[in-house]
């Protein structure tokens, strides 16, 4: 079954390239994806994202459960608006989904978890609910429209009231407001300044359209893809699963092993820092031609790894990927490309910030 | 979707073929081909001198989204190849039946031509696989 969004003919009218994501279809570019991705490193674009799941968990004990719940705390978050990027996890310390949670007031948060996931996190999330009789409510009404880029803030605030424009504007990143009927976060998934607006799907092609006019370049999930690979950011299914912990997969800074909290995976992940993580992720970079892709071998003086997400960076205009390597791995690094050993590099990330090449990206 | 020039041969698998003057033969992939690619960042071309066979791969196209192989229509001796492509890949998305031909072949055997599609069939091909 192929699942649409309420923008799929606005997408098919702009002569949007559709693809089957994870049972939505969905755009992939409009034309050139290389396109759409400088246009939001340089100015503003914005994604049709309305295939996520929004879940608004609601009750008196819906901190209590996400402190179980979440392998990051919830703690943090003390002001109303405040969102946290988490990873939900198995008992085996498996990452079961990635998803960000927003604190609306005490019996109110929203989490946002992916697409292709959804079924399974449903039935996870309510399985462990009932302890806390804490209501789990799907919110498929709503889509989700992202708008990413340094002119994106600016264009949003054109199309909003004042005093919504006037709020949206303060906020602080990582943080959400409401008004004009629309959840506004500053949040994103391109390293990009911008919003992430949840909207009633009954007004969600108007505020398309009021965006597009205002100058914002519909970009698809193409673009989306080597933007967030570009920023350093994960990618569920492909950079980490059931099958990885937070440990492997570059993601211990989003694991909180604060006092007295315990979290589902805990005890797993605990135990494997004790014992040594026998794996970690790394980001390459390959200054020779060719392109990193997913399920390539990388041989390493450590024992040989595989690359997770890999591309072409619009950006650096060279490969760069994340891969998993045996832990410590480090000089002679080597992917095997269709039979030849090309050399690579293992660098820190983000591989760009603020638009250019992170430094030691370039080479 | 962009006219299929009347002079052109086609394999199934999106490669085109024209037969020159001086009996050579340029290869490159379809309009088609390119549009399903996307953006093209990478060729991987033959040396000249290389020999290759009607039906296996012989260069390599790959756009952000995924790498692909391009056979040879026909087999015999690479006499040129098309140098510009590893600096600018993109000339094939602007041009696929122009400027974004990949290499030259200095083919064995003329009977190998009439195995491939003509220009009608070949639009025919790709308007049944877009239903």
């Amino acid at each position: 079954m192929t699942s649409r969004t309420i923008l799929n003919e606005t997408h098919r009218a702009a002569g949007a390239k559709m693809v089957d994501f994870g049972g939505w279809d969905m755009p992939i570019n409009y034309g050139s994806q290389i396109d759409e991705h400088h246009r939001v490193r340089r100015d503003a674009g914005m994604f049709d994202v309305s295939h996520m799941t929004v879940i608004d968990l609601t009750g008196t004990r819906t901190r209590a459960f996400l402190r179980h719940l979440l392998a990051n705390s919830v703690d943090k978050l003390k002001t109303p608006g405040k969102a946290l990027y988490s990873c939900m996890l198995d008992a085996d310390g498996g990452v079961i989904d990635d998803l960000i949670v927003y604190y609306l007031d005490e019996s109110f948060f929203r989490l946002v978890v992916n697409a292709a996931t959804r079924a399974k996190d449903l039935a996870w999330i309510e399985r462990q609910a009932r302890a806390f009789d804490v209501v789990v409510r799907e919110r498929p009404e709503l889509s989700m429209i992202a708008v990413q880029g340094p002119q994106a803030r600016a264009k949003v605030a054109s199309v909003l009231t004042p005093a919504t424009a006037a709020k949206a504007l303060a906020l602080g990143k990582f943080v959400a407001c409401e008004g004009d009927g629309l959840f506004i976060a500053r949040t994103g998934y391109t390293g990009e300044d911008g919003f992430e607006i949840v909207v009633p799907e009954g007004e969600a092609v108007a505020l398309w359209n009021r965006l597009a006019a205002a100058g914002v370049a519909p970009s698809g999930l193409g673009a989306r893809d080597t933007l967030r690979l570009e920023a350093g950011m994960n990618l569920y299914g492909q950079d980490m699963d059931e099958t990885t912990t937070p440990w492997e997969a570059g993601l211990a800074w989003t694991v909180a092993l604060d006092a007295d909290r315990d979290f589902i995976g805990r005890r797993a992940l605990e135990a494997q820092k004790k014992e040594g993580v026998p794996r970690e992720l790394v980001g390459l970079v390959m200054d020779e031609k060719g392109v990193l892709r997913h399920g390539q071998r990388v041989a390493t003086p450590n024992g040989d790894g595989e690359i997770l997400s890999g591309t072409f960076s619009p950006t650096l205009g060279k490969s760069i990927a994340f891969a998993r390597v045996p832990a410590g791995a480090a000089g002679d690094v080597r992917v095997d490309i269709r039979g030849r050993e090309v050399p690579v590099r293992i660098v820190k990330y983000p591989f760009v910030r603020d638009g250019q090449a992170a430094p030691g990206i370039g080479s | 979707m962009k006219e299929i020039p009347g002079d052109l041969l086609f394999l199934k698998s999106h490669e085109w073929a024209r037969v020159e003057d001086n009996g050579t033969v340029t290869v490159g992939i379809s309009d088609h081909a390119q549009g399903l690619l996307g953006d093209l960042v990478y060729v991987e071309l033959p040396n000249v001198g290389d020999t290759v066979q009607a039906g296996n791969a012989a260069a390599v196209v790959e756009s952000v989204k995924a790498a692909s192989d391009v056979y040879s229509p026909v087999t015999g001796t690479i006499v040129a190849v098309n140098e510009s492509l590893p600096d600018k890949p993109e000339t094939i998305n602007e041009d696929a039946y122009g400027d974004g031909w990949i290499f030259v072949v200095k083919l064995d055997n003329r009977e190998e031509l009439e195995e491939l599609l003509d220009p009608d069939a070949y639009a025919e091909l790709i308007e049944n696989e877009e239903d």
